[in-house]
């Protein structure tokens, strides 16, 4: 099993990424499962999504306590929430920023991590590229997808035009592929780095 | 087919395929999306013929879901937690009248202190009301419990109330199959009522009845729950039968033929509960699950033959009748009375706090060495209970507890679990 969780804001569409994920997963023929934090819904503050992903049917309910994979949409929620809890030292993280590790202060704490398994990925610019607006969920699930290979860019592909129609669908599989694409080089460089 | 879609969707999807002729409900989470796709189906047409009926609270939604079925119509509602509550007379009203009504309870529990997250308060409170009360375990079963229910309640003019979990099953993405319309037709015939307002055959549902019948009225009631006790797993083997897959029945039990110990649970929980038994049966404990589908009617005959085996049994509910203990716990001493073994009683899960697999481990291992009290709060903050406490004895205006508890705990928003 595969456990992500991700965090963001209230109106960032937390829970429609971790839908969209779901989707994804079960097009590829998986067993998913994924489901929000139950918490109060406003906006701006903070919630949490969970996804699970299976080759067995999925019978537990319970929050994703142990991820295997963190996606945070806000960074701003660095100094507010546990963002990390659970998380073991193989385990994933893909970063919504434009900023670098350093400068987000993570640079200590990303050490114990495996490099090409913390990134950060513009999610934001590439929406606001795409769509014109600050939505970074497709973005992300592209980057999810190039960093952890659990699920394709397809599928992720397939899952964003069943949520969204026409043109809208459209720039949001652009947003994934672009953060797709960004992710993809980001390891290679990194691949790069360490053989030289 | 199946799709991953979310609960409430497939639940909204699998009523329409039922065919309700009256649709009539107030919002409140975790229900809303249910009702809301209602909504859009009769307002886009694929819903035809059926009344949407917009009202201004749960009592009136109860009441005009009594007046749709007492002149004839298949009738559908859907509430939770408060909501339930407000409609509690209608609700006692629909089934002492024996009207067939279906109502989904996204259960949630109930206030004070307010609370939108899922427990069983919510059932608990009307399970004496004389409806039938089938929880889900999964959202494949809440949608196709929906489709048993119709049948159930028409065929005994009882009401009956599907209870999913709020917001860990409404709210959950996962596969379900809708079945096809020409399935769900074949299993439930059209609605043929026992009694009907009429204007060409004048007939007066809901007369006054004094000491001379009372009794009567009210054990025919029971009579009826004890034809569903019949009925119940009959209607399970059709929809297997028709639909392919089994879903429904009295109970679920899962490892028990040679298990010395034997956890009961209701609803959604019993996923966790299982995961947790199969790393205990791996550690070499003889353990096993009864999931209870049917709540009420109580199967006792079936709990007694299921919980035989067992040395111990285990109750882990997401209610409890406070200054007492568990309700489950209560029906289940009943059933087994006599039994070999011991019951305890495990309280989890209270307004939404979440049961992990690890608690359940902890709480299983204590329960397999005979360590486990008869009535536990899993995973309860004693300090947090203590301190409270301390302050009430300290000071006569020690304010509000929920406030005083909150302000301990600083902020909840960081929390995961």
């Amino acid at each position: 099993m595969f456990q992500i969780r991700i965090h963001g804001r209230g109106g960032q569409g937390v829970v429609t990424a971790a839908e969209i994920l779901s989707v994804a997963a079960f097009v590829e023929g998986h067993h998913a499962q994924a489901f929000p934090s139950f918490g109060s819904e406003r906006m701006g503050a903070p919630v949490v999504s969970f996804c699970r992903i299976d080759s067995r049917p999925i019978r537990t309910r319970e929050p994703v306590m142990e991820p295997d994979a963190i996606i945070i949409q806000d960074v701003t929620l660095l100094h507010q929430v546990d963002l990390f809890a659970g998380l073991a030292t193989e385990g994933f993280v893909l970063v919504n920023t434009s900023q670098s590790l350093d400068d987000l202060g993570l640079g200590e704490f990303g050490r114990p991590f495996q490099r090409d398994r913390l990134l950060t990925c513009p999610a934001t610019e590439f929406a606001l590229e795409q769509l014109g607006k600050p939505l970074p969920n497709a973005a992300l699930l592209g980057g999810f997808a190039a960093l952890t290979a659990q699920v394709s860019l397809d599928a992720i592909d397939s899952a964003i035009r069943q949520r969204f129609e026409g043109t809208t669908g459209e720039r949001n599989v652009a947003a994934a592929t672009a953060a797709y694409r960004f992710i993809t080089l980001a390891k290679e460089e990194l691949t790069h780095a360490a053989t030289d | 087919m199946l799709r991953q879609i979310e609960g409430s969707r497939a639940v909204a999807e699998t009523v329409a395929l039922c065919r309700p002729e009256v649709v009539c409900a107030y919002p409140i989470s975790p229900q809303t999306h249910i009702i809301e796709a209602l909504g859009a189906m009769v307002k886009s047409g694929s819903l035809t013929p059926c009344e949407f009926i917009n009202v201004e609270s749960e009592f009136a939604a109860m009441s005009v879901s009594i007046g749709a079925s007492a002149a004839g119509a298949r009738a559908y509602t859907a509430t939770a937690s408060q909501g339930l509550l407000f409609m509690l007379e209608a609700v006692y009203n629909a089934a002492g009248l024996g009207l067939p009504i279906v109502m989904t309870l996204a259960n949630r529990a109930i206030g004070a202190p307010i609370n939108i997250w899922n427990d069983h308060s919510d059932a608990m409170a009307v399970r004496d009301s004389g409806w039938i009360q089938l929880f889900a375990e999964t959202n494949q079963e809440a949608s196709d419990l929906h489709i048993q229910a119709f049948r159930l309640a028409e065929e005994l003019s009882v009401p009956v109330m599907v209870c999913m979990d709020g917001f860990i099953l409404t709210h959950a993405v996962e596969g379900i199959d809708v079945p096809e319309q020409s399935v769900v037709d074949a299993f439930l015939p059209p609605y043929e009522p026992r009694q009907v307002l009429d204007p060409a055959d004048p007939v007066s549902i809901g007369a006054m009845v004094g000491p001379e019948a009372f009794e009567e009225v009210r054990y025919l009631a029971h009579l009826r729950q004890l034809d569903a006790l019949e009925r119940i797993p009959s209607l399970a083997e059709a929809f297997a039968e028709a639909v392919g897959r089994p879903s429904g029945g009295l109970l679920h039990a899962y490892r028990t033929a040679d298990a010395e110990t034997i956890v009961v649970a209701l609803g959604s929980v019993l996923g966790t509960i299982k995961d947790a038994v199969d790393a205990r049966r791996e550690a070499g404990e003889r353990i096993g699950v009864v999931g209870i589908t049917a709540f009420r009617p109580f199967p006792g005959d079936a709990v007694r033959a299921a919980l035989s085996g067992a040395r111990r049994v285990v109750v882990v509910e997401k209610a409890f009748s406070i200054g007492f203990g568990g309700v489950l716990s209560t029906d289940v001493a009943m059933a087994t009375h006599g039994g070999p073994g011991s019951l305890r009683t495990v309280i989890a899960g209270l307004g939404g706090r979440p049961i992990t697999r690890r608690s359940l481990e902890v709480m299983l291992v204590a329960a397999g060495q005979d360590q486990l009290p008869p009535l536990t709060f899993l995973d309860l903050d004693h300090a947090i209970v203590e301190r409270e406490r301390g302050r009430m004895t300290r000071t006569r205006r020690s304010g509000p507890s929920a406030e005083n508890i909150l302000r301990d705990l600083g902020t909840v928003a960081s929390r995961i679990g």
